[in-house]
């Protein structure tokens, strides 16, 4: 059936999210406005994110970063497929950082749940102007024509192509109500696209922000204090100067915001080359300031008392104490992650020319409208003065989210005069990120004597991501909460509390956030319990799970528990749960449910050498409506493989402050010969479409290590899997 | 003064003898599909074919290299445009930044086996990491491309 939107301006605005001025259907300026080329064409331009040229390309803006989440892709064809536009005849575009665009900040997993309906009513809009166009070309009703594959079709046959109705379709007035195609008829949602870069990306031809070239540009790389927010005490640039290449040493300074630059010793060369041999021939003495005193190996001591205490009660429901005094039996689990870090493939970056008057950057960004206010903010300028154009990223996973990297660039061109390109080493990447937090946990729970759970303890103390925004923040945040708060167990007796944990690096959001320590120790527990009660896993969830329900939450996208148990069973059935298994080999489950996404993951693991093998995945996961399954399934494979490197070798330590790893050897990666099968089904769907990028990943991890209990008979509580031998 | 041979073309460059082969590519002769990763020879994003051998060129002077043909990603040859092919066809790329290295390290392994079976790929791949999770499409492609050569 046909939706009937009215698209008065103000439910425009509200659901591109503008806070005002919605210009998206106002909007007669060309989305290329400087673009001379474009202008000297005919186009049709009815919204932000449309440009129909008369020779009938169509070019359709992508307002969110492309990261190997599919999103150039996803969101566009959305446009195309209600604009009833030929797929091969569109060009993606990438938005600047703008806030005329929405909420660009691509991360959360929300840039299709966000923008689909939008992206459907910019795809419809046109497509019902292009109808009026034809209609009055011909001198018939509108109601008489329809769209198919670039064309315009009268019901007495004639047609034309979409491109002859733009100097026509140009004068026709927004209509104020659209008709949204019925999705049964979807060409393009729901189906498998391929990457609209995929050429891009296999001839090496894909403009990443480390690949931006401008004509006299210089190539910095920046000394920065061990200790974070470690300040530059003097330094001798003489060696650096030597070396080839070097044109000059520079200071640069701290800019104490959520984002802004660290600050430390900029080396301007004329080649990456040069400019990273001069810092590291740099030589600095740093006043490390107080963060010197962190030891991450003592403040996993600290954290794990803090949660072998009482803490600071956020859930309590029921009578936990009662349940375990009067419990057929207890368990109760201590959990140690350690921080993390996203280190994807492409480092840190950004182009930036400041001139006198203007500020241009090139950035691989998860934040463009973030970034364009810190350098608007830092800069003391306007808005209109400084353009932010968002590249390809070679990876993101929270880490581009934080656009510290692109103040740098604007600071070293404004203070030299000339175009920079800020490129972070690989060490420095490590060692200067926005950590995922280390967390402790303890876990308590309480069977009766037909094994149903009848208490629930989950303590945990980590530090914050909001610490990094707020100074004095020593305790999880909302947010950091409900992931084990509002886990859907039927439990009659359930408390959560939450430690104390300042924090001593800059904490920040990285692939699946919070997920990871919650899923984590939730689906280990929770099987435990399993063992405890001498019940078979997959059984004892489903009744942990409980009855069918919506839980109460105050999202407007409902947790459904049916939902959730649908994803096990499929999970289980693909995976043939309860048949024999080759000897050695063992099974086993994590559920989660994130970014509104629910997923299930089976692995089948065994030992080899005393090594973990993980053989095979299957992955269950019920996002909603599904815009690419291509990508879909793409995320579940990569999701898993990510899970999978946390797993085994994620660890970041600080010793007197400073980050302990370097690269590549001691941050360690999977690679092609740990990389398991991953089997993924989709749950076939009506319901709004759910986050896709991150939910993969936090199923991973535990369903690894239940797994390794069935086979060894041992619990392993802390990750990685590294530090017990297994990898 | 340096001279190196890039797809076919000759390229005499000023630059310091010690600079790794990565950076010439990327920095003086402006060829940038050929990635930096870590550095170190740990990751193969650098990865180019060295008269037909695949090396990472993040840790290789310049001056160790020339009169040597070299291969980038923007070059071509049977295997490697094959490979492209079968790349796109399965939709292996995700963030898209490794993939030239993997193509390139795929490339060499065709070059001398003409069906690798699964451990002859993990053989040939493990130098070259994908943070996206991409190795079971390109396991996957490379075992494609097998099939199109025999179409062809």
């Amino acid at each position: 059936m046909s939706t009937i939107k009215n698209l008065s301006r103000r439910s425009f605005v509200k659901s591109v999210g503008l806070a005002s001025g919605g210009l998206i259907l106002a909007c007669n300026t060309s989305i290329f406005s400087d673009n001379n080329e474009e202008k000297n064409n005919v186009y049709f331009n009815p919204n932000l994110f449309v440009q129909l040229n008369s020779d009938g390309n169509l070019i359709l803006i992508a307002s969110r970063s492309e990261m190997g989440n599919g999103v150039r892709t996803s969101l566009t064809s959305i446009i195309a497929d209600e604009m009833e536009a030929d797929w091969n005849k569109v060009t993606v575009k990438q938005a600047t950082g703008d806030t005329k665009y929405g909420d660009q900040n691509t991360d959360g997993s929300r840039s299709v749940r966000y923008l689909y309906d939008t992206m459907r009513e910019m795809g419809a809009t046109a497509k019902a102007m292009l109808i009026l166009a034809a209609a009055k070309k011909w001198q018939v009703s509108p109601e008489e024509c329809s769209a198919k594959n670039h064309f315009i079709i009268h019901s007495s046959g004639k047609k034309i192509a979409f491109g002859d109705l733009v100097t026509i379709a140009k004068t026709i007035k927004v209509p104020t109500e659209i008709k949204l195609k019925p999705t049964q008829n979807f060409n393009y949602i729901g189906k498998y696209l391929r990457s609209v870069d995929a050429e891009d990306y296999v001839n090496g031809t894909a403009i990443f922000g480390l690949d931006k070239r401008i004509d006299n540009m210089k190539f910095v790389a920046i000394a920065r204090c061990p200790v974070t927010f470690g300040a530059v005490k003097s330094f001798d640039k003489s060696a650096a100067l030597k070396i080839t290449g070097v044109e000059d040493v520079i200071e640069i300074p701290r800019i104490e915001k959520p984002f802004g630059s660290l600050g430390g010793v900029a080396v301007i060369a004329t080649n990456t080359w040069a400019a990273f041999k001069g810092k590291e021939a740099l030589k600095i003495t740093w006043n490390y300031g107080e963060n010197k005193a962190y030891n991450s190996d003592e403040y996993m001591k600290q954290i794990t008392q803090n949660v072998h205490k009482q803490g600071k009660v956020v859930k309590d429901h029921g009578n936990v104490n009662n349940a375990f005094k009067n419990a057929y039996k207890t368990t109760e689990s201590t959990f140690q992650l350690p921080h993390l870090v996203h280190a994807p493939m492409e480092v840190p970056n950004a182009v930036a020319w400041v001139q006198e008057d203007s500020c241009e950057v090139w950035a691989p960004t998860q934040a463009p409208q973030t970034t364009r206010k810190d350098i608007v903010s830092y800069l003391q300028t306007t808005e209109d003065k400084v353009t932010v154009n968002v590249t390809f990223l070679g990876g993101g996973f929270g880490r581009k989210s934080k656009p510290d990297y692109v103040l740098e660039a604007v600071i070293v061109s404004q203070k030299i005069k000339a175009p920079v390109q800020v490129v972070w080493t690989r060490e420095d990447d490590i060692k200067h990120s926005y950590y995922h937090t280390t967390s402790a946990q303890y876990l308590k729970g309480a069977i009766d004597e037909k094994g149903n759970v009848v208490g629930w303890l989950h303590r945990f103390a980590l530090p914050s991501i909001v610490s990094t925004f707020q100074s004095g923040v020593d305790y999880a945040a909302g947010f950091e909460i409900s992931s084990a708060s509002n886990i859907p167990f039927d439990i009659d007796n359930m408390k959560v509390e939450v430690g104390k944990a300042p924090a001593h690096v800059r904490i920040g959001w990285l692939r699946s956030v919070i997920n990871i320590p919650h899923g984590f120790s939730v689906n280990v527990f929770a099987d435990e319990l399993a063992y405890l009660a001498k019940k078979d896993p997959l059984e004892f969830r489903l009744n942990l799970i409980g009855k069918d329900r919506i839980e109460d939450t105050k999202n407007p996208i409902k947790y459904n528990t049916a939902r959730l148990k649908n994803v096990l069973r499929i999970a289980a059935k693909n995976a043939q749960w309860g048949k024999e298994l080759p000897e050695g080999h063992a099974y086993g489950l994590a559920v989660q449910h994130s970014f509104y996404t629910y997923v299930a993951s089976i692995v089948e693991v065994s030992l080899e050498n005393e090594k973990v093998k993980v053989h095979n995945i299957y992955t269950a996961i019920d996002c909603g409506t599904v815009i690419n399954k291509n990508t879909v399934i793409a995320q579940m494979e990569g999701a898993a493989v990510f899970g999978m490197s946390l797993a085994y070798y994620g660890k970041i330590t600080a010793k007197n402050g400073a980050i302990e790893q370097n690269n590549y050897h001691d941050y360690k990666m999977i690679r092609m010969n740990n990389a398991p099968k991953v089997h993924v089904e989709i749950v076939d769907s009506t319901e709004n479409p759910t986050g896709v990028g991150e939910p993969g990943v936090p199923v991973i991890a535990p369903a690894i290590v239940n797994a390794l209990f069935k086979i060894t008979g041992k619990r392993y509580y802390n990750l990685p899997l590294s530090e017990y031998n297994l990898v | 003064m340096v001279t190196l041979y890039i797809n076919g073309k000759k390229h005499t460059i000023d630059a310091d003898p010690e600079m790794p082969l990565l950076w010439a590519i990327r920095d003086i002769i402006g060829l940038t599909g050929t990635k930096y990763g870590c550095g170190k020879g740990l990751c193969g994003s650098c990865k180019v074919l060295l008269d037909g051998s695949p090396v990472q060129s993040c840790i290789l002077p310049i001056s160790s290299v020339e009169g040597k043909q070299i291969t980038t990603i923007e070059g071509s040859s049977k295997n490697l445009d094959l490979l492209k092919e079968a790349w796109v066809e399965l939709n292996v790329p995700q963030c898209g930044f490794c993939q030239p290295g993997q193509l390139i390290a795929a490339a060499a392994l065709l070059d001398t086996n003409d069906t690798p079976t699964d451990e002859d790929i993990n053989e040939a791949m493990v130098g070259n990491i994908c943070r996206c999770g991409t190795y079971q499409r390109i396991k996957n492609a490379i075992h494609k491309t097998v099939e199109l050569k025999k179409q062809r």
